[in-house]
């Protein structure tokens, strides 16, 4: 069962490598014929001493010599230009694959909807766009290359032998099937202990990271011995998997040495026989000695790649499951010809957003989980300010994702201007929004090129204005490269506070039309907490705004506060109608109200 | 050549292993080299029926086995399975051996990470320590383990060739071995340089990894922003820069295999060129030939490999460096230093304590006294050294003047972990380890007994909570795992303390995440079960420690103010400012 469905997958996946190597055929086809060369000449080069042997030295005579000379070389010649364009061009095909392959499914995560970051962590599709991906660049490349050298070597040797002597080397093909054997077994074994000694040393890691980080629990708890005790359990078992692994490779080489000193027994036992009934010449006898010899190294490289590729069989599937993973929310056919999808915008075709936003009986809840709204109604009209007010879980988040279409309601739907969401593409509704994150995100890059990154044909001068508006402008020209500062990895060269206000002015630059303000719950220094507070009403001013508030300034100002529990709407109104009810926003405001100001001593 | 010293005191308890380990490295390859030699013999002798030369080899060949085939093919074989025996224990050993001294330095690296002072933690980079424990160690695994045994079975290699070899023919081995030293400069010479090349196409590599990261991690901002396309032609770029960088590289390798293959096949062309010649002329034998033959081809691999393992040599030594420096910093404990272990009742008297972290004052001459079974409240902004007094309790940092007693004992004679085995401190941070829930509450036990844990569950607030997860107290913490709320956390960080019977019970800001009923209601279990503890209580809300017997109001590292609830509340200060605001938010609440 297991087995057919293995099999099925293993033809799927053969498709699938062809199809991705496709572009290069020419190349394929370069490498095939120079590999298959190569393994031919190589396999020739030991009758070059059979000649040098029994034509020359017992011949007793140099006669022709400069012939054999040339004949040597030009093999030789022919072999260094051929390793040089197999190589080269091997090369070629596995980064061109490995590039290929990466922008396929990085380009598959850019159209893929939130709910598969969801359900993938971030580390799984990490390890599938890098260590996957290289491995199949690997074995794509020279797995399969080696495989036809492996082949093409061992059939040029035995083609030799049977045309000299059919006889001495059917000695030598009862050896083959045993040694193919025995190379297939033990380099499955070895390739699955080093797996297994891959998987404890994780854990190794695991503990390190762990002791680094719990050191100072550690310490509090007087756990060290104990730790130490559990980690010397980990090394011992790694030991011992470690030290069994390097036997069962230390097993192998000497079965094979042992059964090729048998063929090699065999070879000169039976080929002295003929020599004395002059059947074979001393040089053939050589040449049989040396394939005998030789005979090993194809069969090992067989079995190794035979193995690997097994590995990298389960490498492919993962890789080709996120290429062909299934789109949760996706634009019609109809919809990507008039309005365009996300790497061809069709902007010219795009209603404007005024900033109505509609939530109609809307029913959600995320992958097979419980129910977060249900029957949710929710009318917004442009220009508002909505605060969304509750606890975690709430579903003040969820309101958002659906406001934001980056999730689309089970049941019932979302209406932007009186239309239904789905009836437009992503990116237009996109285009539209400007988004601020609890913790902002930045990309490497300079602070300009963040500043302008919903808007890449915005001038100098906006993004100045952009920056200006949010009151950032000063403290990046305080900067020694001023808007060419490099913000770091994550932008983490900024402090939060700047981190913050960039994103502010990244989200301003874009002059969207519905606003979503997700507040930090942190609060920094009071300075920039200042700052803060005037970018957020210049972002406000005049647009539709949805804000996951925690800062009171900001629920106060707003022009309409929800207040959200189980995924219905408690409370809703202003401040002071709210206040005036003394139900749960009361409560909720006096706690926060108490905090803010403790904190505020503080620190 | 130091660190050669320090892979020394590495070996030591292994000599025998590495012994018989190096007698196995000599016995295969010596064995592997005599069948070439056995060959000629056969040719030369045996079949061709040459006469025997004065050759110390044929000589005793031609006693041992005579001129039959039979007995040379037996020898052929015994010697293979020779060299098979000691292949097999030269692999086995030299495992033995590597993995032994890797599996000590690991635990060695575990353990001081374990023992190290305090402050270590508070210096170093957490990335940059693992990478040292992890890559570092396998640098050094694969420096123990392939190529110090390499590097000598090859340098053994080819000196027995060149013996054998000139023993065969001065002058045709003078030839052939003089393009072994141009074979081996050209691939020591090519390594060396091609490293230059496997950074950048590493460093390619991690910037390639952090736009994907930038990515995935910020897909909200991408898909806000509409960026998607953008996104991709980043990720087109580095895609290609990396594409085009490691391509570079394999065309140096594409260039280094004919470059080195040539020599090979220069060699192997003299070999035949010359042997032609002179064995026409009758100088050399065909077997002698032959032998060369085969002693090039086995020299080939090796002279190769040997600039390519010399070249990664350095490596070892830098990460020798890079584990000693961990291994060199100050333990917390001192194994000679016999410290007392007096019985703790709960008693702590601080006299004047005068501490500083980095030459900056962080307390400045603290006093107060606290009895057996009292209750204190400590409240001050962040900075003000609150933290640090009660790192000084447990001895995670020592005082630098003045002087701290417990039960009338000075605090610097107690045994450090005697010491913190009787305080239960519940950190700030909290830390729960990648265990399940029960394991992590009965981290200090022995035994996990239900009873305990539950109880101590209980007291924490969290038994209820722990039971409305799918698993109970199964549920695993961390990666893996649930994520648990910051509250969450807290409780299971105190439960985990108090499991235990202090006599003395700190919290150190340890319900920060925790609203303010539960923290109530948790302060409240506490002082039913461990009335008798004497109780420090770091925190920033008033309600948490306005119950306390004393209150204490640390700011700037001293003590500005000292005394009940009902005395400090009329009393300008912070104590007062605060109470004032919680009546503002009742009464903002109420306009």
């Amino acid at each position: 069962m297991i087995e057919s469905i293995n099999k099925k997958s293993s033809i799927n996946i053969m498709k699938n490598v062809l199809l991705f190597l496709k572009p290069f055929k020419g190349k394929i086809a370069v490498i095939f014929i120079s590999i298959i060369i190569i393994s031919g000449l190589e396999a020739y080069l030991p009758v070059m001493q059979k000649i040098a042997i029994d034509d020359f030295i017992l011949r007793g005579s140099t006669q022709g010599i400069n012939l054999f000379l040339m004949k040597y070389m030009g093999i030789s010649m022919s072999l260094l230009i051929l390793i040089y364009v197999f190589i080269s061009f091997g090369g070629k095909v596995e980064m061109a694959l490995v590039y290929s392959l990466r922008e396929k499914a990085f380009e598959k995560l850019q159209y893929q909807s939130f709910s598969y970051f969801d359900t993938n962590a971030d580390g799984w599709i990490m390890a599938r766009m890098t260590s996957d991906i290289t491995k199949i660049g690997e074995i794509v490349a020279w797995g399969f290359v080696d495989m036809i050298w492996s082949i093409g070597f061992l059939s040029g040797i035995l083609i030799m032998m049977f045309k000299l002597n059919y006889k001495l080397a059917l000695v030598l093909i009862f050896l083959l099937p045993i040694l193919i054997a025995i190379s297939i077994y033990f380099q499955t074994k070895i390739l699955r202990t080093q797996r297994d000694v891959r998987k404890i040393n994780s854990l190794i890691s695991g503990a390190y990271n762990e002791g680094i980080l719990g050191a100072k629990t550690s310490k509090v708890l007087v756990n060290e011995e104990k730790n130490t005790h559990a980690f010397e359990n980990l090394t011992s078992r790694m030991n011992r998997i470690s030290v069994r692994a390097a036997m069962i490779t230390a097993l192998y080489l000497p079965m094979i040495i042992g059964l090729n000193s048998i063929g090699l027994v065999a070879v000169l036992g039976i080929g002295n026989n003929f020599i004395l009934n002059e059947i074979i010449s001393i040089g053939t006898l050589v040449l049989f000695i040396n394939y005998t010899i030789m005979f090993f190294d194809p069969i090992k490289e067989f079995s190794r790649v035979f193995s690997e590729m097994q590995s990298a069989h389960a490498s492919f599937e993962r890789v080709l499951e996120l290429i062909h993973s299934d789109l949760e929310i996706k634009d019609s056919k109809e919809i990507v010809e008039k309005y365009g999808d996300i790497c061809e915008k069709k902007i010219h075709n795009w209603e404007k957003i005024d900033g109505h936003v509609e939530f109609k009986n809307v029913n959600f809840g995320y992958h097979n989980g419980e129910p977060i709204l249900e029957n949710f109604n929710l009318k917004i009209s442009s220009g508002e300010t909505i605060a969304l007010v509750g606890e975690t879980g709430s579903g003040k988040s969820t309101i958002v994702n659906l406001a934001c279409r980056f999730y689309e309601p089970t049941d019932g739907s979302v209406l932007i201007d009186g239309i239904d969401y789905r009836e437009r593409s992503q990116s237009w509704l996109h285009n539209n929004l400007g988004y601020v994150l609890q913790t902002p995100h930045l990309f490497s890059g300079s602070i300009k090129d963040n500043i302008s990154y919903g808007k890449r044909e915005a001038t100098f001068e906006e993004i100045i204005g952009a920056a200006k508006l949010v009151k950032a402008h000063d403290f990046i020209v305080n900067f020694t490269h001023g808007y060419d500062t490099e913000v770091g990895e994550g932008g983490n060269n900024l402090s939060t506070g700047q981190k913050q206000l960039i994103s502010f002015a990244r989200a301003i630059l874009k002059n969207p039309s519905i606003f979503i303000l997700d507040e930090a719950t942190s609060s920094i220094d009071a300075e920039s907490e200042k700052v803060i507070q005037d970018a957020t009403d210049i972002l406000l001013h005049g647009r539709t705004s949805f804000i996951i508030a925690h800062r009171l300034s900001t629920i106060i100002n707003a022009d309409r506060i929800l207040v959200i529990k189980d995924g219905k709407i408690l409370e809703e109104g202003n401040h002071g109608f709210l206040m005036g009810k003394k139900g749960a926003y009361f409560t909720l405001y006096t706690r926060q109200f108490t905090q803010d100001e403790e904190s505020k001593l503080m620190s | 050549m130091n660190y050669l010293n320090k892979i020394y005191t590495y070996t030591k308890g292994y000599g025998r292993v590495y012994f018989f380990s190096s007698l196995a490295v000599f016995g295969a390859t010596i064995f592997s080299l005599l069948s070439p030699l056995i060959i000629k013999y056969i040719i030369d002798i045996i079949i061709q029926n040459s006469s025997i030369s004065d050759s110390y080899f044929e000589r005793s060949m031609n006693f041992l086995v005579g001129k039959s085939l039979l007995n040379t093919g037996v020898l052929l074989f015994t010697f293979a399975v020779f060299q098979g025996t000691c292949l097999y224990f030269k692999g086995k050993l030299s495992s033995i051996a590597s993995e032994s001294m890797v599996k000590s330095i690991k635990d060695k690296l575990y353990t001081q990470l374990q023992n190290v002072k305090y402050n270590y933690f508070n210096k170093i980079e957490t990335g940059d320590l693992l990478q040292r424990c992890t890559s570092d160690v396998e640098t050094i695994r694969k420096f123990l383990a392939i190529q110090l045994v390499e590097v000598v079975n090859i340098i053994l290699m080819i000196t027995i060739i060149f013996f054998i070899l000139i023993n065969l023919n001065l002058k045709l081995s003078m030839i052939v071995l003089s393009i072994v030293p141009l074979m081996f400069v050209f691939s020591l010479y090519f390594f060396i340089v091609v490293k230059k090349h496997f950074k950048i196409s590493d460093e390619a590599e991690a910037s390639l990894s952090t736009v994907l990261q930038e990515n995935i991690h910020g897909v909200r901002v991408v898909k806000a922003f509409a960026s998607e396309d953008l996104e991709i032609k980043k990720f087109q770029s580095s895609n290609k820069h990396y594409s085009d960088v490691t391509y570079k590289l394999i065309q140096l390798f594409a260039c280094y295999w004919p470059i080195s293959s040539f020599f090979s096949f220069l060699q192997m062309g003299l070999v035949l060129f010359l042997g032609i010649k002179w064995a026409v002329a009758g100088s050399v034998t065909i077997g002698t030939v032959i032998a060369f033959g085969m002693y090039v081809r086995h020299l080939d691999f090796p002279v190769r490999n040997l600039g390519r393992v010399l070249s990664d040599f350095g490596k070892a030594a830098i990460s020798f460096e890079r584990i000693e420096e961990i291994l060199n910093n100050e333990t917390d404990f001192d194994e000679n230093e016999e410290l007392k272990k007096p019985k703790i009742r709960g008693k702590i008297v601080f006299k004047d304590v005068k501490f500083s972290y980095i030459d900056k004052p962080v307390l400045d001459g603290v006093s107060f006294n606290l009895d057996i079974g009292e209750t204190l409240g400590i409240l001050g902004p962040t900075g003000s050294g609150k933290s640090s007094l009660i790192h000084l309790i447990v001895r995670l940092y020592d005082y630098d003047s003045g002087s701290i007693k417990i039960d009338d004992i000075e605090l610097k004679e107690i045994d450090k972990k005697w010491l913190r085995k009787n305080i239960g401190l519940v950190l700030q941070e909290t830390f729960l380890f990648a265990k399940n829930v029960k394991e992590n509450i009965g981290i200090t036990k022995k035994t996990l007994d239900d009873q305990d844990i539950f109880a101590a569950a209980k007291t924490a607030s969290i038994h209820e909570g722990i039971l409305s997860f799918k698993e109970g107290y199964k549920t695993q913490i961390g990666e893996k795992g649930v994520s648990l709320s910051g509250g969450q956390k807290q409780r299971i960080a105190i439960a985990r303390t108090i499991i235990n019977d202090h006599k003395i019970l700190i919290f150190d800001d340890s319900l920060s995440a925790v609203d303010i009923e539960t923290d109530a209601l948790i302060r409240q279990e506490l002082k039913k079960k461990h009335s008798s503890s004497t109780t420090i209580i770091i925190s920033h809300r008033i309600s948490s420690i306005m119950n306390s017997d004393k209150i204490m109001i640390l700011e700037d590292g001293k003590i500005s103010d000292y005394g009940t609830h009902d005395q400090l509340k009329n009393r300008d200060g912070l104590y007062k400012r605060i109470l004032k605001i919680q009546e503002d938010g009742m009464k903002e609440g109420i306009l």
